[in-house]
């Protein structure tokens, strides 16, 4: 069904509550390291699809087909493991536990987690807990060095910028294929903005084969770090191709930019 | 943080335990309601003095858990050789022991994993009659221990279904029910001896019977001081091992679980197998405990295993603050000593001893020792 150069593809997903279609028959597909923009009025499915893709919500009908396996019916943590990873809209941060502790639990499928492990052998265990360290400083160095310097600090004490970095450091922590970043810029100045979409641009050339899907009000940066769109209205595909495209729609500047 | 040299850890962890000591020493002591009164204010203006004065938290600091915990142990040491004669006082500090046992059983359970368990008698009680049943075959003691444990562990896997399909309240409720059935089972069974319980026989290990008095060194020693000795060294296994879950992958699973199950079910983190888990081992806790505690006693009946004596364990945690071993240890000796130390003034103790806790959480609304960060558990910070 998938095409060499292709990572995911979607035919008709759908999603219903009770009588609500907030998904209808979505077709999508991402090409492997591509950053793909997911843009659309409010309420028109984009967190919907992403709930859907990752397993919180399963689809009502629908294909999802990850890198050749099947993932529609499969649940959160087997979607995770096929290396689909994401932030929320709203910060889903453990704010009690310390930065580590947050980003640890992103590196979860990839640590060792018996019993035996961690009761006795507790040397190796440090070991293993240096190296997650050592790979969540490198990470928060990309996006902010004095962040890396408070790793074991509570979260609690973090600044709502630095809360979403921590949130993307998290899901990038699992080494995944495919990052889904849902309005990652949401209540930032529009300076913050552009840092942190620097530093997602400076993420991908490091992580040479990440895909990125990102949902985002602001067109200036869609225009910027997207190589191409797509614009949802009502649960449905409006139209896709690149922002210059998508922004020349007539549909999408009456939908959605307000534009006539 | 590791500045401090070995000789420092070493003596603030010794003050620490020598106070902490004294103030049990006292409490244990003391035989008038006056002088148990004069021992909670003396404890009260140590803390109080401690904490505003910042000793306290420094000397914390500077000696690390793992010191402080050993020089504790060696106190409760102490504490048994000074009461070496006085079966009274060795029972109480048994039974703190053993209760705290069951507590650490119950932390894993409801401040890690965020499971409640209103049933932690029932699950003692499991223990305590698979030590009465096993008692009588010839098997090695120890063995009949860690069989409580499991039996403990895998009566309460009966309650892994309803658990995992509610949260809160509901799961709460579903331990209560839990808790009360198995109290009438026990009634209506008359193999496990009905209303009127079973007998035990001491607890006996390498042909050591833990039930006579014995002259060591010149002193005699009641055989509760053995008791005492066997619940110490099991609470001081049971606070180690509940530390290590916490400070490992283990316990920034458990977690992430309790604290936020879809962002931990995005990240791979199978909530189930996470709540199954705590919930096993909690049980399994508490079962040896009440495994231990029934050789103790020597005798078990239905009526010590009601859901009141539950809520007793899950008030010791919140008193002692949710999630925070050092306050369930304080919270556990004020729950189980002070209504015994105020005897004298018999049917008000309990009057008094609920205006305590009331205006223990009045004042501090979390329990008394708030939780506290996990410390890193790696090599270079440790």
């Amino acid at each position: 069904m998938s095409a060499p150069g292709q990572l995911l593809v979607c035919r008709g997903l759908t999603r219903q509550f009770g009588g609500v279609v907030a998904l209808s028959g979505l077709d999508l597909e991402l090409r492997r390291g591509e950053l793909l923009g997911l843009i659309g009025p409010n309420g028109s499915g984009k967190t919907t699809f992403f709930n859907v893709l990752t397993g919180l919500f399963p689809a009502t009908r629908g294909e999802i087909v990850f890198d050749g396996a099947a993932l529609a019916r499969a649940t959160p943590q087997e979607i995770h493991r096929a290396g689909i990873t994401r932030t929320f809209q709203r910060s889903r941060l453990c704010l009690e536990l310390s930065i580590f502790d947050n980003l640890a639990i992103g590196a979860h499928h990839r640590l060792d987690h018996r019993i035996f492990f961690n009761v006795l052998r507790r040397r190796a265990l440090a070991r293993e807990a240096d190296a997650t360290a050592a790979a969540a400083t490198e990470l928060l160095q990309i996006f902010d060095p004095p962040l890396a310097r408070r790793l074991f600090e509570p979260m609690t004490g973090v600044a709502m910028i630095d809360r979403r970095r921590v949130e993307i450091c998290r899901a990038l922590m699992s080494r995944p294929r495919l990052l889904l970043l849902d309005e990652p810029s949401a209540g930032m100045t529009t300076d913050e903005t552009n840092r942190l979409m620097d530093d997602i641009l400076e993420v991908r050339r490091r992580f040479g084969d990440l895909t990125i899907v990102l949902i985002e009000h602001e067109m200036s940066v869609i225009q910027r770090v997207t190589e191409r769109c797509v614009v949802l209205n009502y649960g449905k595909k409006l139209c896709e191709g690149t922002f210059a495209e998508v922004s020349a729609n007539s549909e999408v500047r009456r939908a959605y930019l307000g534009l006539t | 943080m590791t500045t401090a040299s070995a000789g420092t850890r070493a003596m603030s962890a010794v003050a620490l335990a020598a106070v902490a000591d004294l103030l049990l020493y006292g409490f244990l002591a003391a035989e008038s309601e006056k002088a148990v009164g004069l021992v909670l204010l003396g404890a009260v203006v140590a803390v109080a003095g401690g904490l505003r004065s910042g000793v306290l938290p420094r000397l914390v600091r500077a000696a690390g858990a793992s010191p402080v915990l050993g020089a504790l142990g060696l106190g409760m040491l102490v504490l048994i050789v000074i009461f070496h004669d006085d079966p009274f006082v060795l029972l109480l500090m048994a039974r703190a022991l053993l209760v705290l046992v069951a507590c650490l059983g119950l932390h894993v359970q409801l401040a890690d994993a965020g499971v409640p368990n209103f049933a932690g008698a029932a699950f003692f009680g499991v223990g305590g009659y698979t030590a009465a049943v096993l008692g009588r075959a010839d098997l090695p003691h120890l063995l009949v221990l860690l069989a409580c444990g499991a039996v403990a562990a895998a009566v309460g896997s009966l309650l892994l279904l309803p658990l995992l399909r509610t949260r809160g309240h509901y799961a709460a409720l579903i331990t209560i029910a839990f808790g009360l059935l198995f109290r009438t089972f026990l009634e209506v069974n008359d193999t496990l001896g009905g209303p009127q319980g079973l007998k035990l026989a001491g607890l006996r290990i390498l042909g050591l019977s833990f039930n006579d008095d014995r002259v060591l060194l010149g002193v005699d020693f009641s055989g509760y001081a053995f008791y005492c000795l066997a619940a110490l060294v099991l609470a001081l296994l049971a606070v180690v091992l509940v530390r290590r879950v916490e400070r490992s992958w283990l316990g920034v699973a458990l977690d992430a679980v309790r604290l936020d199950e879809t962002a931990a079910a995005c990240f791979g983190i199978s909530i189930g197998r996470w709540k199954i888990a705590a919930f096993t081992l909690g049980n399994a806790v508490i079962g040896v405990a009440g495994g231990l505690s029934a050789m103790m006693v020597g005798f078990i009946a239905p009526n010590n295993f009601t859901f009141q004596e539950s809520l007793v364990l899950v008030s010791i945690l919140l008193l002692g603050g949710l999630g925070n071993v050092a306050g369930l240890a304080v919270a556990t000796v004020i729950v189980i000593w002070l209504p015994e130390k105020l005897q004298p003034i018999q049917e008000f103790r309990y009057l008094l001893f609920s205006v305590l806790v009331v205006l223990v959480l009045v004042l501090r609304p979390t329990g008394l020792v708030r939780r506290t960060a996990r410390r890193p558990f790696g090599g270079v910070a440790a």
